[in-house]
C-alpha cells in the first residue's frame, strides 16, 4: 500500500489528483495506493484515505482547503511513502518547496516535484540527501512539462555522454515569438493578447526575461550533464527588445527567431537566436522542444507541451510510476 | 590554418619577390601559388597574385610586415572569403555610428561585412539590421563576430546569432 501526500493544490496538484482518481488506470501500474494528505497554502485535509473527489469539490467551491495542519506539520506527524511537492516556484530561496523536500528526504520518503525552485537552489544537496536516505527524488515535471526529458536522458539514453542540450523551454516566449513572426505585430501587442488568453502571467517578466528558461537549464545541467552550476552562471537575455521587422529581415536569409536555452558542458546561455527554418527547433505556439546531442546516439529531438494542468500531471504521474513500477513487477 | 590570397604590386625587376617571400616565411606561411599578371602591368608595376596557407593569427602580422617592406597590397582575399554567416542587430544602430560598428569587422583584415539590410520603422524606434559577414575561415568568422559583439555591447545594441 503506497501512501501519498500532495503538497500544493493548484493547477498541477489538482491535475494530479484527477489522474489519481482513476484507480483502474493507476493500480495496475503501481499497485494499491491511498492519498493520506492534501495541503494548499491555507489549509489541509489529512485522513487514512482522502476522498479526492470531495477535496476537489471543496477547493473548487471555497477556493481553499479547510484549516488544518501545515505541510511541515504533516511531514512531522503523518506517515506517508511519497510526497508530491507541487507548490509555487521561487528560484531565489527555493521556498517553501526546499524545506518541504528536505524534510521529506530526511524522513525517508520519496519525493516527486514539479517545483523548479528547490532544484535550482540546491540540486546537489538534495540528490545527496535522497541517496543517503535511500529514496528517490524525481522532477520530470520541472523541465518541459509533459515533454519527456529527464527520464528520457537518464534512462533511455543511459550510457551516453550528453554533449549539448539546446531547447525551447518556455511556452510563453515561444508563443509570443511565433505569433510576432506570423502577424508582424509588435511585442507589446502580442504580449497583451497572450495575457488575455491566459498564456502569459500578469507579471510576465519571469518568462519573457528568460528567467524561467534559465532555471530549467540549470536543472538540466546539474542533473544530466554532471555539472555543478548556479542560476547566476547562466548568461540570460530575454525577448522584450525584439522588433516585428526582425522576423521579416531574418526570413530573407531563411531564419526565424526563438528563445533558446543552451548548455554545452561549459557555458550556459539563454538568448534569442536565429533559427534556420529547416531546423526542428523552429516550432510554433506554446510548444516546448529540446535537441540533445550525445556521443553515442548523436542527435535526439523531443517536442511536446511544456505546461498545463493535465500535461504537467502526466510528468508527475510518470515519475510516481517510475518509483513504484519495479516494485509491482517484482 | 587558412588559405589567404593577396594581390601585391611589385616593380618589374629582379629581387622583388623576396620582399613578399621573406615575410611569409617569417610568419610561418606556406606559399601555394604565385601568378604574375604581366598583362595588367601599369607604370612598370606588375600585379602578383599569391595564395598562402597561414595560421589566422599571423595574417595581420604578415600584412603589417609587407607594408613595412614597402609592398603595396592591392587586394586581400578577394575570392577567398569562404565562411559566411548572417547576424542580426537590434537597437539604435544608425545613431551609434554604423560605419564604426561595421568597421569592427572590416578592420580585422580577415573578415568583412558583405551585405546589410536595415529596417528603420521610425526615428526614435530601434532599427533592425541583418549583417552578413564573410571571413577567410571559420575561426576568422568567430573572431570577427566576437569583436562585433563587443562593439555592440558597448553601444547597447542587441546581437542575435544563428543557432550553431
Ligand atoms: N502549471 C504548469 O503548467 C506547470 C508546469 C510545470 C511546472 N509547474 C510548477 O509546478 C508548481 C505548481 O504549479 P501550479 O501551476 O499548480 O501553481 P499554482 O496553481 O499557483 O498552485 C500552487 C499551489 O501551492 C499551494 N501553496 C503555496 N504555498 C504553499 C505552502 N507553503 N504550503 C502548501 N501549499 C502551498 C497553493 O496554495 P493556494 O491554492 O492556497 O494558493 C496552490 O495550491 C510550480 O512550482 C510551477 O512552477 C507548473
Amino acid at each position: 500500500m503506497i501512501r501519498i501526500a500532495i503538497f500544493g493544490f493548484g493547477a498541477v496538484g489538482r491535475g494530479v489528483a484527477k489522474v489519481l482518481m482513476d484507480r483502474r488506470r493507476m493500480e495496475k501500474l503501481i499497485g494499491e495506493y491511498r492519498v493520506v494528505a492534501v495541503a494548499d497554502s491555507k489549509g489541509s485535509i489529512v485522513s487514512e484515505c482522502v476522498n479526492l473527489k470531495e477535496v476537489l469539490e471543496i477547493k473548487e467551491k471555497k477556493g481553499r482547503l479547510p484549516k488544518g495542519m501545515s505541510v511541515e506539520e504533516i511531514i512531522d506527524e503523518v506517515e506517508f511513502d511519497v510526497a508530491l511537492e507541487l507548490t509555487p516556484t521561487n528560484i531565489d530561496t527555493g521556498e517553501p518547496g526546499l524545506t518541504h523536500i528536505k524534510k521529506c528526504l530526511k524522513k525517508g520518503s520519496h519525493v516527486v516535484t514539479s517545483n523548479k525552485g528547490p532544484l535550482v537552489v540546491a540540486y546537489k544537496e538534495l540528490s545527496k540527501m535522497a541517496e543517503k536516505s535511500g529514496v528517490k527524488l524525481m522532477f520530470e515535471a520541472t523541465v518541459g512539462g509533459a515533454m519527456p526529458v529527464i527520464k528520457l536522458i537518464k534512462r533511455d539514453l543511459a550510457g551516453n555522454k550528453i554533449l549539448s542540450i539546446k531547447g525551447i523551454l518556455n511556452g510563453t516566449c515561444n508563443y509570443i515569438l511565433s505569433k510576432m513572426e506570423k502577424e508582424k505585430l509588435p511585442y507589446r501587442v502580442i504580449l497583451s493578447e497572450a495575457k488575455e488568453l491566459g498564456i502569459a502571467e500578469a507579471n510576465e517578466s519571469y518568462d519573457v526575461e528568460g528567467i524561467d528558461s534559465a532555471a530549467k537549464l540549470v536543472i538540466l545541467a546539474n542533473s544530466l550533464m554532471d555539472m555543478d552550476v548556479k542560476f547566476e552562471d547562466v548568461e540570460v537575455r530575454g525577448i522584450t527588445n525584439i522588433t516585428p521587422e526582425a522576423f521579416e529581415i531574418a526570413l530573407e536569409k531563411g531564419y526565424t527567431i526563438r528563445l533558446i536555452a543552451e548548455v554545452d558542458g561549459s557555458t550556459l546561455r539563454v538568448s534569442p537566436k536565429l533559427i534556420p527554418l529547416s531546423n526542428p527547433l523552429c516550432i510554433h505556439g506554446t510548444l516546448n522542444a529540446i535537441l540533445i546531442k550525445t556521443d553515442l546516439a548523436k542527435e535526439v529531438f523531443v517536442i511536446g507541451r511544456g505546461a498545463g494542468s493535465t500535461e504537467t500531471a502526466s510528468a508527475v504521474i510518470s515519475d510516481l510510476i517510475e518509483i513504484y513500477s519495479c516494485e509491482v513487477s517484482r | 590554418m587558412a588559405v589567404v590570397s593577396l594581390v601585391v604590386e611589385l616593380k618589374d625587376k629582379p629581387g622583388q619577390l623576396a620582399k613578399v617571400i621573406d615575410p611569409v616565411s617569417k610568419c610561418k606561411g606556406n606559399i601555394i601559388s604565385i601568378v604574375h599578371r604581366r598583362e595588367e602591368t601599369t607604370a612598370g608595376k606588375v600585379p602578383v597574385e599569391i595564395s598562402i596557407e597561414i595560421e589566422e593569427k599571423n595574417v595581420k602580422k604578415l600584412l603589417e610586415m609587407l607594408k613595412s617592406q614597402g609592398v603595396v597590397v592591392k587586394r586581400f582575399n578577394e575570392e577567398r572569403l569562404t565562411s559566411t554567416t548572417s547576424i542580426m542587430l537590434i537597437g539604435h544602430i544608425i545613431h551609434t555610428d554604423l560605419a564604426n560598428t561595421i568597421d569592427a569587422v572590416d578592420r580585422t583584415g580577415f573578415a568583412e561585412v558583405v551585405e546589410m539590410h536595415i529596417s528603420m520603422p521610425c526615428l526614435k524606434e530601434p532599427s533592425t539590421a541583418m549583417v552578413t559577414i564573410s571571413a577567410v575561415s571559420e575561426e576568422g568568422l568567430k573572431n570577427a563576430i566576437s569583436r562585433l559583439k563587443d562593439v555592440c555591447e558597448k553601444k547597447g545594441i542587441m546581437v542575435i546569432e544563428p543557432l550553431e
